[in-house]
């Protein structure tokens, strides 16, 4: 199994926000308390869709020091690959669920004297939790938060009645847009900018930071994450005289497993090289993710990293 | 198991000692007969009963002795506890992050009752029981890191994540080999390590900084390190090199397997859950040389290794000038036969010495 620890959780409320948004809340089956977090971090939902299993990467929007819940956010998106439809579909209050441990790729650069806030839509959400854990510290925040609409405003309400002097809201619909240069202009020297929303938000704030001086490790963003699966394909192990079909959404290493070939391993993270693979005979292209191989053995043709990496094409032998 | 605490010194008289238990369970830390540098990190995810490797803070017979000896060097040199003023959510973390292991590990020894931010803790050890407020400072005697590492053996690098790396911004740092917190304080990564040899050129530190960087919660990683010490010193500091530093030259024929010591690091990295940042703590464990020596397959090895390892490696570790009395010595060990794979002293199956 990769990825981060798994928790058992059930469902224990699901509630629509709106016509795109729902909430949900997961609470431990086995009782007891969740792991606390820091504000920014996402969990891993596990959707178990019939043979298909989806792993979505979600932003943990309630108080990371609340160890009774998690709670997150999904915005269906009904031209994806089915996750956020199956949450708002398929998922009910009770269903047992697994998550992963928090992984926090977004989180607060605690040396900041003051932390400016700028979100889009959905990107609302690891706000929620950074907010909670910056009241706690006391800690000086400003969020700018632009919405389609005030009817798809996530939280709008929540925000604006806790926080009237720290929220400013903008609605597209009534043509309200942030105004970046005087905002960035007029901070406090030691502010650190945090952006999370649709990738062109992202783009024009990091664009215009860069334009203004900011120095880049000043400027965190997070776009959405999408989980990586591949296209399935088929390898040969030779030592074990096998021939496996690796699926879209597992790892080749996870594929070799299933087999029930044992092949070491350690980070899972391509990281480690403890996976590092021969490769005997191939005809096609490997799609190298690791950090372990030189660039001039990824060209090589000669080795792979299973954990991460995977391959398309016709023909690949391994040496396992 | 109820442990039985020595009395003893790492300083001085130099009392220190390892019971027959300690030599067995003593982290040998080659698993083939010789040695280079390498991404050697696997899970810390427990171990064979009463290894080191077995909790997630190992406590031996040495906690109560190494805890004084802690709060001596802190006495005479506050700097070698040092927070930037962010990582104090950190070292709440840390202060969690032990006081839930060691009372869950070790119940007999260690309890903490929490009723909301209200905890009690209770180390029976070292006779400590204090009521606090979880994230209130002014409730502890001192601030939260200090406070619990003054309460756990090894020493505590707390690293700041950030702009991917880390950022050594926290610790307590009193058992280390000749390196200084004061010196390294807000270096990142590739800083605090440029002194090393022949690692760089490797691609070592850039590997083991992606690893690190990608440990996360409830997944802790562990590795060891190992240099040489003559006497069993916890203090090998730079800032006190002009004490230890000459002892080095005390060494002769007659008292090498006493007074030199195998030092090892057992090093594990936790993700702190509130503050994502990582701690690093180092573990030290000193075994004398003629106690090594009772384990046949340890005996057989070492001599291979210390014979031959690259002199980059035996002079930054500082014991190159000693290295020829050192072999003159272990050679009496080393019969030529093989040797098994791993770290454990396989007692019960690896042959008696033969000469
Ligand atoms: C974040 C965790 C780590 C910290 C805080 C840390 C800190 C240090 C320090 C302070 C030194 C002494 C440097 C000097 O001479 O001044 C050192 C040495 C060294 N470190 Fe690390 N280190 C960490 C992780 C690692 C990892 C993951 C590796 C993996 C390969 C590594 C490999 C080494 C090596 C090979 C040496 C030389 C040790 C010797 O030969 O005795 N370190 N480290
Ligand atoms: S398991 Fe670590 S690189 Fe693949």
């Amino acid at each position: 199994m990769s990825g981060a620890e798994k928790i058992a959780v059930r469902v224990t409320e699901k509630a629509a926000l709106n016509d795109l948004v729902t909430r949900f809340r997961f609470e431990p089956v086995a009782g007891g308390l969740l792991p606390t977090f820091s504000g920014g971090a996402h969990t891993v939902v596990e959707m178990r869709d019939g043979e298909i299993t989806r792993l979505n990467p979600y932003s943990l929007m309630s108080d990371p020091f609340d160890q009774t819940a998690y709670t997150i956010s999904v915005r269906r998106d009904d031209a994806g690959r089915g996750g956020s439809l199956f949450m708002h579909n398929r998922v009910n209050v009770g269903d047992e669920m697994v998550i992963s441990n928090p992984v926090n790729l977004f989180s607060l650069d605690l040396r900041a004297r003051k932390h400016l806030m700028i979100a889009g839509g959905i990107g609302i959400t690891p706000f929620l939790a950074q907010i909670k854990q910056l009241d706690r510290a006391h800690g000086n925040w400003e969020l700018h938060y632009g919405c389609r609409s005030e009817a798809l405003g996530s939280y709008v309400d929540y925000l604006t009645a806790t926080h009237p002097n720290d929220v400013n809201v903008y609605y597209d619909d009534q043509d309200q847009a942030i105004d970046l240069e005087n905002l960035l202009d007029g901070q406090p020297l030691g502010t650190h900018i945090y952006v999370c929303g649709p990738k062109g938000m992202i783009d024009w704030v990091r664009g215009k930071a860069a334009e203004l001086g900011w120095p880049r490790e000043a400027v965190h963003y997070e776009e959405f994450l999408a989980p990586k699966p591949g296209k399935p394909f088929e390898v040969k192990l030779a030592v074990s005289n096998k021939v496996i079909q690796v699926g879209e959404q597992e790892s080749l290493l996870e594929a070799i497993e299933r087999a029930g070939v044992d092949a070491p391993y350690l980070c899972r993270g391509g990281a480690c090289g403890m996976c590092e693979t021969r490769v005997i005979d191939y005809a096609g292209n490997f799609i190298h993710r690791d950090h372990w191989l030189e660039d001039e053995e990824h060209s090589s043709g000669e080795k792979i990293m299973p954990c991460v990496s995977r391959f398309e094409g016709k023909t690949l032998v391994l040496d396992r | 198991m109820t442990i039985q605490f020595n009395d003893e010194t790492f300083r001085e008289d130099y009392s220190f000692h390892n019971s027959e238990r300690a030599i067995k369970r003593f982290p040998f830390p080659f698993d083939k007969d010789s040695y280079m540098y390498a991404v050697n990190m696997e899970q810390h995810r427990g171990g064979p009963p009463d290894s080191v490797y077995e909790k997630r803070f190992d406590v031996d017979e040495h906690y109560v002795s190494e805890m004084r000896d802690r709060a001596m060097v802190l006495a005479d040199d506050p700097l070698r506890c040092q927070s930037l003023p962010h990582m104090t959510l950190a070292g709440w973390d840390l202060l969690e992050l032990i006081m839930v292991s060691k009372s869950e590990d070790y119940p007999d020894l260690f309890e903490l009752h929490r009723d909301g931010d209200q905890w009690h803790w209770i180390n029976k050890p070292l006779g400590i029981d204090d009521r606090f407020t979880f994230m209130d400072e002014t409730t502890l005697p001192y601030g939260p890191m200090e406070y619990i590492t003054r309460q756990a053996q090894g020493d505590f690098c707390v690293l700041d994540q950030r702009d991917d790396n880390l950022w050594m911004d926290a610790g307590t740092v009193t058992t280390q080999a000749d390196w200084s917190l004061d010196f390294d304080i807000g270096m990142n990564f590739f800083e605090w390590h440029a002194p090393v040899p022949l690692a760089h050129e490797k691609g070592i530190f850039v590997r083991a900084l992606k690893f690190l960087l990608n440990i996360q919660q409830g997944a802790p990683a562990r590795r060891l390190n190992w240099t040489m010490t003559v006497n069993p010193l916890l203090d090998t500091s730079p800032e006190n090199y002009h004490k230890w530093g000459v002892q080095k030259t005390t060494l002769t024929p007659e008292n090498i397997g006493s007074k030199q010591h195998l030092r090892v690091e057992l090093q594990t990295f936790f993700r702190l859950p509130r503050s994502n940042a990582l701690v690093f703590p180092i573990r030290c464990y000193l075994c004398s040389f003629q106690d090594l020596m009772t384990a046949p397959k340890w005996g057989r090895r070492l001599h291979r290794v210390i014979r031959d390892l690259p002199d980059e490696l035996a002079t930054y570790k500082g014991f190159i000038d000693n290295r020829p009395m050192m072999l003159d010595y272990l050679s009496k060990f080393d019969d030529g036969l093989p040797t098994s794979n791993g770290i454990w002293p396989e007692l019960d199956t690896e042959p008696p010495l033969q000469k």
